[in-house]
């Protein structure tokens, strides 16, 4: 659906994005995480043949980025949700979504059947005819995505959806993904969200002008990070961690009060070796648990990696 | 270019103004006031007048009638600041860029939703200005001043004209603009040579005959191209999204 080959974007002397290749397949969540000015919304913007690529190649919904003559067809093809909603405050949902349908040349019957199904799927059916000035902030993102979808485009762009909501709107915006995903539509998802990202995509891309990585979030989790076992103890020593170490030898064993963590490479392998050698040093377990590096590990990681390059 | 899809963007546009008292109300005073005001400043004349009415009357007309260029350069300029910095304001030019629609039938769009409602209300109002001036004058001059053809060339020249002019220049501003207000102050400079053309025909320094006005709607329409030409530079899907303020 969506196959990048080295995009790039360049304002003057600043890269804003750099060489991003990619792909996103039909019916996937492709979420693109990244830190503010990571060139997210350029990217997006490129894909969507808002801006022009500075250089690079992209193909879109079967259209080529670039070519004049595949540029309205791509913007008939797509959906895209901006950061910012940008409605008109003074007009109703059903006149925001109608205009829009029009624009993308929806013929009335089906546009009038698009909006009721879309405004339905919202429950804001019963408040179509008032002003959105008097939505509030998560009601004025669902008539947005619904707007996206209006024209039932074959991709959404969907550009940091949950930013600046409050907690309850931001899971109203989430669920209404949530059921795109089950609609199986493909979505490309801008997001600083890492436990959105987890929560809801298929894939992941990690975005710092670069692209860092790309994996599902549980190749991510588990890929680049170590994994660490945590042995809660009856009574935790330094005593008895070093003799756990030298036991454990090379691994890497922490005591913090009660509690030993061991960095593993394969779990089921280790663990019952962990537990003996515990056990041999004279330790009483009362609990043996995996912790897996959070995707926010992930990112904090390559994020940092990238500020501070060896 | 598909006039159909510019079609649904001014017609969006209208019915948005439409509920904007500001505009609604720069829509009929002006054209109200000149349309009224002017013929009962003519009948004060006609009445006050002691000398030879048929020397100077048709010359003092003949001036007001450049109220309607000058009309016509006013009213769009809060219009298209609307239609443009007020999208700028609201965020909503993006979603707007990422439908289908190129950028010249959006600006086609929007040059129309300014442009219609003004010209339907300068020439509603100069339809009461020619009648009451006729009403007032034409027993002192001893015949009917308008229709005249230099009020057609106003009317159907100059006037939508000056326009465009106001409506291109906006849109120039309204890319540097934040708020629709600073828009329209920036504006004001618009219709200044309008204003200067009305005076020098008022003191009789430069006759607004047929062929003067002829020359200035020529300036006047290169200067629209000058401006359309830059306007379409300057609402560029890229130059919006990136350059703008």
């Amino acid at each position: 659906m969506v196959h990048a080959d080295r995009l790039t974007k360049r304002f003057g002397s600043l890269t804003a994005v750099d060489q991003v290749s990619l792909d996103v397949e039909e019916g996937e969540v492709f979420g693109f995480l990244g830190p503010n000015g990571a060139g997210k919304t350029t990217t997006v913007r490129m894909l969507a043949s808002l801006i022009s690529p500075t250089s690079g190649a992209a193909e879109v919904a079967g259209c080529e980025l670039g070519k004049q003559a595949d540029e309205l067809k791509l913007l008939s093809r797509i959906g895209v949700l901006p950061e910012n909603v940008g409605l008109y405050e003074s007009t109703s949902a059903y006149q925001n979504l109608e205009y829009f349908g029009r624009l993308h040349r929806v013929d009335p019957p089906t546009l009038r059947k698009n909006i009721e199904r879309l405004l339905r799927m919202m429950d804001l059916w019963e408040k179509k005819d008032l002003p959105l000035g008097t939505f509030s902030k998560g009601m004025k993102q669902k008539v947005a995505i619904a707007r996206t979808l209006v024209h039932d485009p074959i991709l959404l762009f969907l550009d940091e959806p949950t930013a600046n909501l409050d907690p309850e709107a931001a899971k109203m915006v989430r669920d209404v993904i949530m059921d795109l995903k089950k609609e199986k539509r493909t979505i490309f998802l801008n997001t600083h969200h890492l436990d959105e990202a987890q929560r809801v995509c298929d894939r992941v891309g990690i975005l710092r002008t670069r692209l860092l990585t790309v994996g599902s979030p549980e190749s991510l989790r588990f890929g680049s990070a170590k994994r660490r076992t945590v042995v809660r103890l009856e009574s935790g020593s330094e005593a008895l961690a070093s003799a756990v170490r030298s036991r454990l030898a090379p691994r890497h064993v922490e005591l913090s009060g009660d509690e030993l963590t061991v960095e593993v490479d394969d779990p089921d392998r280790e663990n019952p070796e962990i537990a003996s050698a515990v056990i041999a040093a004279g330790g009483r377990i009362l609990a043996l648990s995996q912790l897996a590096p959070s995707l926010e590990d992930v990112y904090l990681k390559l994020v940092h990696e990238q500020e501070t390059p060896a | 270019m598909r006039l159909s899809q510019a079609w649904i963007v001014a017609r969006h546009d209208l019915g948005i103004l439409a509920h904007r008292r500001g505009i609604v109300a720069g829509l009929i005073a002006l054209p109200l006031g000149v349309g009224i005001g002017f013929p009962l400043l003519t009948w004060y004349i006609v009445q006050k007048s002691t000398g030879d009415l048929g020397a100077y009357l048709p010359d003092l007309i003949n001036a007001f009638s450049v109220w309607w260029v000058i009309g016509a350069a006013m009213i769009p300029t809060s219009i298209a600041a609307y239609a443009i910095v007020g999208e700028k304001v609201e965020k909503s030019l993006e979603p707007l860029l990422s439908t289908p629609t190129t950028d010249s039938e959006i600006l086609l769009g929007k040059t129309l939703a300014a442009f219609l409602p003004t010209i339907g209300a300068i020439w509603l109002g100069s339809i009461l200005y020619q009648v009451l001036v006729d009403v007032f004058t034409s027993g002192p001059l001893g015949y009917l001043y308008y229709p005249s053809w230099s009020m057609a060339l106003i009317l159907f020249v100059m006037a939508p004209l000056a326009c465009l002019y106001a409506i291109e220049f906006s849109v120039l501003i309204s890319s540097r603009a934040t708020d629709a207000r600073s828009a329209q102050q920036y504006a004001g400079v618009i219709f200044v040579p309008f204003i200067f053309i009305y005076i020098l025909g008022e003191i009789g320094s430069f006759p607004l005959d047929t062929t003067n006005l002829l020359y200035i709607a020529l300036g006047l329409a290169i200067l629209v191209l000058g401006l359309f030409y830059a306007s379409e530079r300057i609402f560029h899907r890229e130059e919006i999204l990136t350059q703008w303020k």
